[in-house]
């Protein structure tokens, strides 16, 4: 991302719903983030989180109860939608279904006040972009759920909006067609050039096609990186959580050089973890360690030590589950080689632990 | 399980087929017994003598039989217009608007004229008449009875095309206001269109109440106001020949027709 501008600039929005007689709930609460040009943003987060809330109001359907919402510069605010440059990719579609593939792509631009024949062009070229021109004179519910997203993707797209919003459009996909149109989707964001909000309760969808990636919780932005800083760099235990799956252990810190900590782990052994500035170099600590970044070995080659309880096979790799000294449950991934794919670890033996180095990340609270 | 759907199934239970029958034949047997005998060649109603078409060639040659046609169709169309004008708006009202102080009365207010006793509606009515005419003298003639009819039929009207509204995916007219269309054209491209079969139930259900209407429109009516129902109403004070099975039947084909064109729209338009 060479280009900085910023396209959207949300500045301490909040969304507060009162209901009479009942505790005012914030849905966003003082959500501060900014969103670049061309940029591939997810909002990521579970149900309940505010992704949908803070979509709405940049999109229009809803208004903040404080705060600014910012296009390129401009505050909109207190826009109704349809003078907002923006679309909006709808989690059911919501194609209009008394129209036909072309009207519906063609809506926006004739609301514009277009002229028909530029209407048409870009219509065909919409159709052509999503591979629809064979579909173009069906009615919707004529069309395979697949194809229903394509064309609300190309209803969003054909005004060219400044930015294109997305609420978790793939979730009614089955499987197959979602992981097709993960790729589909980050190939119209490229070949148009458009800054994508895409808002998701999937961190595989998250990780798979974001530039950058905010997890929300509870009305508020915990964390705001890469889908590398996002897994590899948790900041707080919720997204360490939320994100894949992890294991937290915890310690307290001995000695702290420059972001490195050592750590004496409550189950015994003493570990190196990297740490972002700031944090605290001393007391109690929670570490976190990736599955997939420790290895099950002999028990005196271990950094830690614990008893195998559990091994699940996923055929590309298995899970073992190890009981440590202390009693804490530690999980360990090792991808799967041909042949048995035994490894040789018993269900039930003691069992060492080793950890790759520089894995190990303390987290901030 | 699919046995167990089969011992399940209410047609299944004891008795269900037989209740069924008689419910049937309680609600169909006497309008089935009309229309047979309109189709009689003698001069009784009790009594079959033949098969023939005469009693409806005296219908349609009955003056008074045109003239109460033409009255019918008057008031049931203009009634039927206006009161779906204002049933739509008034579901719109109902249903598109954030939630206001006195929305429920509203709405018990649009249902009233269901729930009140016909005779009331008319007496009521009938006094409100004489009372503008008794005070401005302002009498509408016919409009008198087309202005009763419209009040009455709103509910009718009202009630399909809210239960549309409330069904619609309310998506749909965010995805027009996020495509440029403001509220007018939102309204005027998908909330209308979207709405026409719950309209046309509502129109037909309109129409079929103000053309039957028997209560009201015989206390409003003044002279030469005879609709169908008061036709046949004031024939039956008459000694009764089939012709007024005759043209109860046709009344009854009208209606059954409206029925059917209502149910026929807001099934295409539901697939």
């Amino acid at each position: 991302m060479s280009n900085s501008k910023v396209a959207v600039d949300v500045r301490g929005a909040s969304r507060v719903f009162k209901a009479p007689g009942q505790e005012p709930v914030a849905a966003l609460d003082n959500v501060s983030v900014s969103i670049k040009e061309n940029e591939f943003f997810t909002l990521l987060g579970p149900s309940g989180c505010g992704k949908t809330t803070l979509l709405r109001l940049i999109a229009g359907f809803d208004f903040p109860t404080d705060g600014q919402i910012m296009l390129y510069g401009e505050d909109i605010a207190v826009l109704p939608p349809y003078k907002r440059p923006v679309n909006t990719v709808f989690q059911s579609y919501a194609l209009f279904p008394h129209m036909t593939v072309a009207q519906n792509i063609g809506f926006g631009l004739e609301m514009q006040g277009n002229p028909k024949l530029e209407i048409d062009a870009r219509v065909a070229e919409m159709l052509k972009l999503v591979r629809m021109e064979p579909m173009k004179d069906r009615k919707t519910s004529q069309i395979s759920g697949g194809q229903q997203q394509r064309v609300a993707l190309a209803r969003a797209l054909a005004p060219k909006p400044k930015v294109l919003l997305l609420d978790e459009p793939l979730s009614a996909l089955d499987y197959k067609l979602r992981k097709d149109m993960q790729i589909e989707l980050k190939r119209l964001q490229t070949e148009t050039g458009i800054t994508f909000i895409f808002v998701t309760h999937d961190q595989e969808e998250a990780l798979t096609m974001s530039d950058r990636i905010a997890v929300m919780s509870k009305g508020k932005i915990l964390q705001v990186g890469s889908p590398h800083d996002i897994y590899d760099r948790p900041a707080v235990r919720f997204v360490a959580d939320f994100i894949g799956e992890t294991n937290f252990l915890s310690g307290a810190v001995k000695s702290s050089v420059k972001g490195t900590s050592k750590v004496k782990l409550d189950c015994g052994p003493e570990i190196a973890a990297s740490a972002d500035d700031g944090m605290k170099s001393s007391g109690k600590v929670t570490v976190v360690i990736r599955p997939e970044h420790s290895n099950l070995c002999a028990v005196k080659q271990g950094q830690m030590k614990g008893v195998l309880e559990n091994a699940v096979y996923f055929g590309t790799d298995t899970h073992y589950h190890v009981k440590l000294d202390d009693g804490t449950h530690f999980m360990v991934r090792q991808q799967n080689e041909g042949g048995s794919g035994q490894n040789g670890f018993k269900v039930g033996a003691p069992v060492g632990i080793s950890i790759d180095e520089g894995t190990a990340r303390i987290l901030r609270d | 399980m699919a046995d167990l759907n089969k011992t399940l199934d209410l047609k299944r239970q004891a008795g269900f087929g037989t209740v069924a029958i008689i419910c049937l034949i309680i609600l169909y047997a006497p309008i089935l017994v009309l229309m047979i005998f309109s189709f009689n060649s003698g001069s009784q109603i009790t009594k079959f003598e033949g098969l023939g078409l005469s009693w409806y060639a005296a219908a349609f040659e009955n003056q008074e039989f045109y003239s109460a046609t033409k009255n019918t169709l008057i008031i049931s169309f203009t009634a039927t217009i206006f009161s779906t004008i204002a049933a739509v708006l008034a579901a719109i009202g109902t249903t598109r608007v954030k939630p206001w102080p006195g929305m429920s009365w509203a709405f018990m207010i649009i249902n009233l004229p269901l729930m009140v006793p016909e005779i009331i509606t008319a007496v009521a009515t009938l006094s409100f008449f004489a009372l503008i005419a008794g005070a401005f003298g302002l009498n509408f003639g016919i409009g008198n009875i087309i202005i009763a009819h419209t009040v009455f039929c709103i509910p009718f009207a009202y009630m399909p095309i809210k239960a549309r509204l409330e069904d619609m995916d309310l998506t749909l007219e965010n995805a027009a206001a996020d495509l440029y269309a403001s509220p007018w054209q939102a309204f005027k491209r998908i909330t209308l269109p979207l709405l026409m079969p719950g309209i046309a139930s509502g129109t037909a259900l309109a129409f079929i109440v103000s053309f039957d209407d028997f209560t009201i429109t015989q206390l409003v009516a003044g002279p030469g106001q005879t609709t169908l129902p008061l036709f046949i109403w004031n024939q039956i004070r008459r000694p009764m020949t089939p012709e007024i099975n005759a043209i109860s039947t046709i009344l009854l084909m009208v209606s059954i027709l409206f029925i059917s064109v209502s149910f026929i729209i807001s099934k295409s338009r539901k697939s």
